[in-house]
């Protein structure tokens, strides 16, 4: 165990160090932007990024994995610091910790499996589409000058690292361009009009809200909402590190460690955060594997922040719009279009769906329960089809193919023919399985209805788990049964 | 003779070609052996992770892929390997090149994406500049 950890944290050092000193930069403009995107001063963003990403670096389940401030949370937390304050913020991050850990320990990871791919699709394209709306009202309309620094940062972001890759290419516009910016004087939107940068380490503070069951009722649907997309987005962020690396991960140590991030991240003046697609991508492509490069491109991004503030607040906006543009294309699954031409046909609605109840509630974790919701719905309408065969020979002969369950029982009864009288008739099961008491209750129904006409039925082919079923529930085989009124 | 054959593979067409020289070249030693390898792209992670249930559909998809070349090697009782890396195609192929210490390596003239070769150089090119042993090139 300690042998593990030991080779966890240090067994890449160099490796850790760089990549995590690439990502600390690649933080700045992402963590500030998320920070002005859900409201609050860009010191929120900063310090959540700093906190979770240290602590992450310990107690996280999937080493080389980066977890700061995102957007996908910033999103989310929105109306919330809108009506309510960042105290309130504050005792939210908390509480989605608390549930996260919760979540945790009741090794909900397990559930991902249940989240369709249609709807994971659809969440991350969502989340491209949320973040780029946030960046309209800081570009569309304002000045010329506004239009052409957009332009200059995507230039910057999509051409330098076709040559040069040592610096993350979203620095590199940032720096360049704030420099220019207050060379030249630019009449132009900063961070500090914004809001203000603090050159301080975060401190030990309780949120400042009312301890009662108001607070509670306030924050807690935004903490559910809160720990359900921070997981989502984690868990997909882990499986797309375990594949980069090749290795396997305790996605429930993940899931555990993201909520003992966010409980303490609220207590030091942080947002609530999760994993980041992009910045694990990074981390791993500079040669960060370990926990070490999480903690040090925590503990950098903090280092700079202190040294740089007074440079931060000059950063332009639109510098950081056109960086959030790069971010989303980035986020968007461009073969969606693809998929939604090949994949079938429930899974593209599905897909769309998911999509567009997000833009329309701009609440990332409606759309995921209306999409999960919506394919359950389809599974059991496709699986629900049932066919039965007749064959009439000497005798009525039918055979029942599909799964018979509650959703299948009215097309099962509708497909016999009950006109006979005094024959042999023969259903046979051998192609279909016997789900629940609907089911029972519909061949009760079926049996009951020939014997009425005076005839008799045999019933062949039951597998194990239908014929236990029918034993246990059926009462066709009673005498003195009559048909269900129901 | 050549003993150690690494076949460097992207599931193309051209893939198909390289595997028809590797054979040439493996028929000429009864004790050669021959190395597949496929590099899963840094930049495809996200998108291929996003549309695969899981990490074992996955890697049966990528196999998938592979499964015409290890046919190719089959077919002429080639004894062959299939590896499968993680990483950026050019560098990792190269890597492993050097590392595992083949006696050639043969790998196709073309990839999958003409404009990523445009804009990027292609991965060939890369691979004969930086392999230490000799390189195969098949058109």
């Amino acid at each position: 165990m300690a042998e593990k950890m030991k080779t966890q944290w240090f067994g890449n050092v160099r490796g850790d160090i760089l990549a995590g000193i690439v990502v600390a930069l690649a933080l700045i403009p992402e963590a500030i932007a998320f920070s002005i995107i859900a409201g609050v001063d860009p010191m929120v963003g900063l310090y959540s990024s700093f906190s979770i990403a240290v602590i992450i670096a310990f107690v996280g389940g999937r080493p080389g994995m980066i977890s700061a401030a995102t957007g996908a949370m910033a999103l989310l937390m929105v109306p919330l610091v809108r009506d309510h304050g960042l105290q309130y913020l504050l005792a939210a991050t908390i509480l989605t910790g608390v549930i996260q850990i919760i979540f945790g320990v009741f090794k909900v990871a397990k559930l991902m499996k249940f989240i369709p791919r249609a709807v994971m699709i659809g969440f991350v394209n969502a989340l491209a589409i949320l973040i780029f709306m946030a960046q309209v009202p800081h570009f569309l309309g304002i000045n010329t000058l506004t239009y052409v620094f957009v332009a200059i940062t995507l230039a910057i972001v999509y051409i330098v690292p076709r040559f040069f890759t040592a610096i993350p290419a979203p620095l590199i516009a940032l720096v360049a361009l704030t420099a220019v910016t207050i060379y030249y004087g630019f009449d132009m939107r900063t961070v500090g009009d914004l809001g203000t940068i603090t050159q301080t380490l975060p401190t030990f503070l309780l949120p400042d809200v009312p301890f009662n069951l108001e607070t509670l009722m306030i924050i807690l649907p935004y903490s559910l909402a809160l720990a359900v997309v921070g997981l989502l987005e984690s868990l997909l962020t882990a499986n797309i590190v375990d594949d980069m690396t090749g290795t396997s991960s305790d996605k429930n140590k993940e899931s555990r460690g993201q909520g003992i991030a966010n409980f303490v991240n609220g207590f030091f003046g942080g947002m609530a955060g999760c994993a980041m697609i992009g910045q694990s991508i990074i981390n791993v492509k500079s040669g960060g594997r370990g926990r070490l490069s999480a903690f040090v491109a925590g503990t950098f991004l903090m280092f700079l922040i202190i040294v740089l503030g007074n440079v931060v607040i000059q950063i332009p906006m639109p510098v950081l719009v056109g960086i959030m543009i790069m971010v989303s294309i980035g986020t968007f699954d461009w073969s969606s279009f693809s998929y939604l031409k090949k994949a079938p046909k429930a899974d593209a609605i599905v897909m769309v769906a998911t999509v567009a109840i997000v833009v329309y509630t701009h609440d990332l974790s409606k759309g995921v329960f209306a999409g999960v919701l919506l394919s359950a719905i389809f599974f059991v309408a496709k699986i629900s089809k049932i066919k039965v065969e007749k064959e009439l020979q000497e005798a009525a002969r039918y055979r029942v193919v599909g799964q018979l369950f509650f959703a299948s029982v009215d097309d099962f009864l509708e497909k016999f023919d009950y006109e006979v009288e005094g024959q042999q008739v023969f259903i046979d099961f051998t192609d279909a399985h016997i789900w629940d008491d609907s089911g029972v209750g519909a061949v009760d129904r079926v049996v009951l209805k020939f014997k009425e006409n005076g005839n008799g039925v045999v019933i062949t082919g039951l597998d194990s788990g239908s014929q236990k079923l029918i034993d246990q529930l059926a009462i066709f085989n009673n005498e003195k049964a009559k048909l269900p009124t129901h | 003779m050549y003993n150690r054959i690494l076949l460097a593979v992207d599931g193309s067409d051209h893939s198909v070609r390289a595997a028809n020289e590797a054979v040439k070249l493996a028929a000429g030693s009864a004790e050669s052996q021959v190395t597949i390898v496929f590099v899963a792209d840094y930049d495809n992670a996200k998108n291929e992770v996003l549309h695969s249930g899981s990490s074992l559909e996955l890697d049966l998809q990528r196999r998938k892929k592979l499964q015409p070349v290890e046919e190719t090697m089959a077919a002429e009782n080639i004894p062959c390997k299939v590896e499968i890396l993680h990483g950026t195609p050019g560098p990792a192929i190269v890597e492993y090149a050097n590392k595992e210490k083949f006696d050639i390596l043969v790998i196709g003239s073309r990839g999958l994406n003409s404009l990523q070769e445009m804009v990027l150089g292609s991965v060939s090119h890369k691979v004969v500049k930086r392999a230490n042993c000799p390189v195969l090139i098949v058109k």
